[in-house]
């Protein structure tokens, strides 16, 4: 192979890179560069420096260090028997890179991950120098995110999560049937085993830290992936797998990756994308389950009988039209669970209405302020000066209007 | 009327100082004028000093936050809103929790903005690299929608301590050597540097990062503004970007059509294995197995049935029972060899009601046909027929996407979305529930028309 320049090299490795979804650069420990030889800070919220017209954030530079690969995993632009063009990055122009791209404020830091060369340990070790080098050489505190090849020594496991914000790594595909048939060398069993190790080695860090000062491991955790619309799995069964993945191995993030066709594509492959609104309802749901006290079992209600959430409403209406008995609801007295059952009313404005309800009676005009559309929201609730009309058709429609009963006097 | 006059744009110290004095005088918020430096004043105002400052009060922390982003607004109003909430927070001290109050709204809004700004600077300004006497420093210009300038000087400074840097802008210029942050008068464009050879990489991989199948241009200019562009390097490139997109796309798909990486036999049989353990829908729970298709990976006539029947269920085969060997006859009386072509169903597990020890064929409804639609498309992508025979208007439902009579759609071509073409006729059940022996064979001669009718396009379209 010709020597290629860096821009040239770059082109290659930043195409094959971005199929990970992941540009997350937040939730990370606080640090700046004060006081240091270099440069770089994390101030909690991630920055998106730049969005392309895929309407992805591009916050991180998101790159391989090398995109040949060993594996031949049909779904994957770099698996073996495909045809793109191969480059490898040195360690030291990865760290040049990163600086150069900080320096001009065009990142937050660096996202790095690799077709797996020679072996998995040779691969994660090379992944892991540049990250070294950048905090140890270069005193770079801005963000890394580094991807964790399965089957690597966990002690390069454990060098990858001291030098980095997050670690991930794949699930790839949400069946156990679909990872056989699109990535026959991969074992899920194996890929969960990686995820329990970095779980369990943030765990003991973060017990550490409790006793002296020992370095914290990856402070903005694990992530994974799964790929949407390559296999057969229907929505319900990604939310459940999603849902069994947050709970077992304490993940800050699933992503959900649209299949979306490759270069050189294999036969095994659909032709044609799935929607890319299938993907935003699935992260909805996701939203849904992480900050609305939705459980996956109510998801699995909205997605009905097919097991496939609706394209045209959003996931939270699916289940509202699904469970009318539990509206309208009164926003001037429901609990915060039901408040966050409505459709259209987020997290921020129930909030809001939380704390005004307590100073005053909420109206219609009050909730208008509070909200993105009232017109939405009419149908699904109470305020003191509306109800609505739908309502007189309901058979529980008494309890709600009619004046309380009240004892008589027997001696009056 | 009382004219105060503020230091700055973003004098919040001088506004506080004030508007303490004139709230505990009681000067209501109607009789203050504010205005930020040497600007016209108002005719009939008088500049008096500021009242003595009398007793001292409490303001709740959440107002000072909040008065501390406002002020920053470019908004001429702001000084004279946050003074007239002063005011009734003296009154009614929970105010700041009454987020439906429609001043207190306003304040909120106008601070969420230049909180947004404040991020989008962050995230938007661009260093260019310039080369001095005492080593490089970094210069970037930047115009603000509002006066966030100073606010956000402490954050470069934090994020870029090892680096010389200077911020212009039209308003305020701040400048870090590493060791302190100073300020200077106001700059144009043409004061900082014209480009850096960095930004050619920067562009480069801008353009390789997006992936031009998923285009969301909405998203996009929701995120980055248009008015942000012009100060950054890589947005001249969305244009081009976003016309290639589609051009590259359907590139993609029609170089995987003509070329089929990879063996599609294999494919295929991992595509059987992973349909065997199907849950999509709930008929699995009863039937016995999946019944995928059988034939020819590289068939160029396909035949898709309803679904298996009693015999088909046990033998894990499509078309062996009665109906299978009415088709048989019909395929040998159209000239057709069965094993040339593909045959399969529209659903894959048997639907069934069970009246005593019999199990009675029950047509598959709706989210069924649903689900099961998935396994048929993926084998249609593998064999990828030039010809389909829909045997049914329930294959005919599953294969068009709607709901069609026979009748309406028999005896000509239709066009399927992936370009293939579609015959619909009966499915070969219906012959054996026809009673009358005339009714049976004018029928069966139909059906056996249709068949070779779609034969004959396999060999047309081949020869085309």
């Amino acid at each position: 192979m010709a020597q290629l320049d860096v821009r040239h090299k770059l082109e290659i490795l930043a195409d094959a890179a971005k199929y990970d979804a992941s540009c997350a650069s937040s939730g990370t420990a606080k640090r700046d560069s004060r006081g240091g030889k270099g440069i770089g800070s994390t101030e909690g919220m991630g920055i998106c420096h730049a969005y392309a017209p895929d309407g992805r954030c591009i916050s991180l530079l998101k790159i391989l260090l090398t995109n040949s690969c060993i594996f031949d995993c049909h779904y994957c632009v770099n698996r073996k028997s495909s045809n793109v063009r191969r480059a490898r990055f040195t360690a030291k122009e990865v760290v040049d890179l990163t600086l150069a791209f900080y320096k001009r404020n065009y990142v937050e830091g660096l996202f790095l991950s690799s077709g797996i060369i020679r072996s998995p340990d040779y691969t994660m070790e090379q992944i892991v120098e540049v990250a070294r080098s950048l905090r140890e050489d270069h005193d770079f505190r801005g963000y890394i995110h580094l991807k964790t090849i399965p089957d690597a020594d966990p002690e390069l496991v454990r060098l990858a999560g001291i030098h980095s914000d997050r670690v991930s790594i794949n699930i790839e595909l949400p069946t156990e049937r679909g990872l056989k048939r699109l990535a026959p060398e991969k074992d899920g069993q194996r890929i969960e085993a990686a995820m329990a190790d970095v779980a369990h080695a943030i765990d003991d860090a973060a017990d550490a830290t409790r006793y002296k000062h020992a370095p914290r491991l990856a402070p903005a955790g694990q992530s994974t992936q799964m790929i949407v619309g390559a296999d057969s799995a229907t929505d319900s069964d990604i939310v459940l797998r999603a849902s069994s993945l947050y709970g077992r191995y304490k993940l800050r993030r699933v992503y959900y990756s649209a299949f979306s066709p490759i270069p050189d594509a294999s036969a095994v492959l659909p032709l044609r994308r799935p929607p890319l609104m299938r993907e935003h309802r699935l992260y909805q749901s996701d939203w849904l389950m992480r900050f609305y006290g939705f459980q996956p079992q109510d998801v699995v209600a909205a997605a009905g009988p097919t097991g496939m959430l609706p394209l045209d409403i959003d996931p939270k209406l699916a289940w509202a039209l699904k469970h009318r008995e539990r509206f309208p609801v009164d926003l001037n007295r429901a609990p915060k669970e039901m408040l966050l059952r409505i459709p259209g009313l987020g997290v921020k404005a129930v909030n809001a209405i939380l704390a005004s309800r307590r100073l005053r009676r909420l109206r219609l005009d009050d909730i208008a302020r509070l909200t993105v559309s009232i017109a939405r929201l009419r149908p699904f609730i109470v305020a003191e000066d509306w109800r609505p009309t739908l309502l007189a058709d309901r058979a529980d429609l008494k309890p709600l209007v009619a004046p309380p009963r009240e004892q008589l006097e027997l001696f009056g | 009327m009382r004219i105060v006059r503020l230091a700055a744009e973003d004098d919040f110290e001088g506004w506080r100082t004030a508007a303490r004095a004139l709230a505990s005088a009681g000067v209501p918020a109607d009789q203050v004028i504010w205005q930020v430096g040497e600007a016209a004043t108002d005719l009939f105002g008088e500049e008096a000093d500021l009242p003595n400052q009398g007793i001292g009060f409490a303001v709740p922390r959440l107002f000072v936050d909040l008065a501390q982003s406002v002020v920053a607004h470019s908004d001429s109003e702001r000084f004279a809103l946050l003074y007239r909430m002063l005011l009734r927070l003296r009154e009614q001290p929970g105010l700041m929790h009454d987020a439906a109050d429609p001043l207190l709204r306003r304040l909120e809004d106008m601070a969420k903005a230049v909180r947004r700004d404040l991020h989008k600077m962050r995230a938007f300004l661009r260093f260019r690299e310039l080369a001095t006497g005492e080593g490089p420093r970094f210069v970037a210009w930047f115009e603000p929608e509002h006066h966030i300038v100073r606010m956000n000087a402490g954050f470069f400074a934090r994020r870029f301590a090892a680096m010389h840097w200077s911020i212009l802008t039209p308003a305020l210029s701040i400048h870090w050597d590493g060791q302190t942050l100073t300020e200077g008068p106001g700059a144009t464009k043409a004061e900082a540097p014209a480009g850096d050879p960095v930004e050619e990489v920067w562009r480069a991989y801008y353009a390789s990062i997006f992936n031009p199948a998923r285009l969301k241009v909405g998203t996009m200019l929701k995120e980055m503004p248009r008015r942000y562009w012009k100060n950054m390097p890589e947005t001249a490139l969305v244009p081009q970007l976003i016309a290639g997109a589609q051009a590259r796309e359907s590139g993609m798909v029609a170089q995987s059509r003509a070329r089929i990486g990879g063996n599609s036999a294999v494919a295929w049989e991992a595509l059987r294995d992973e349909a065997a353990g199907c849950t999509r829908c709930h008929l699995y729970k009863c039937a016995t197995q999946t019944v995928f298709g059988e034939g020819e990976v590289s068939a160029k006539l396909m035949l898709v049935g309803e679904q298996p029947g009693d015999q088909e269920d046990l033998a894990g085969k499509p078309f062996i029972g009665p109906a299978g060997q009415v088709l048989d006859k019909a395929l040998a009386d159209a000239g057709v060899d069965r094993a040339t072509t593909y045959v399969t169903n529209a659903v894959k597990h048997f639907k069934f009601e069970q009246r005593g020890k019999r199990r009675i064929h029950s047509k598959p409804q709706g989210p069924e046909i649903e689900a099961c639609r998935w396994w048929i498309d993926q084998e249609r992508m593998l064999i990828r027929p030039p010809v389909t025979v829909a045997l049914g208007a329930t294959a005919a439902r599953s294969l068009l996407h709607k709901v069609v009579t026979i009748a309406g759609s028999r005896g000509r071509p239709l066009t399927l979305e992936d370009g293939g073409e579609c015959w619909v006729t009966i499915h070969p059940s219906y012959l054996l529930r026809l009673h009358d022996r005339a009714d049976k064979e004018r029928e069966y001669e139909q059906f056996v028309e249709d068949l070779r009718a779609a034969n004959a396009r396999v060999a047309a379209l081949a020869a085309a």
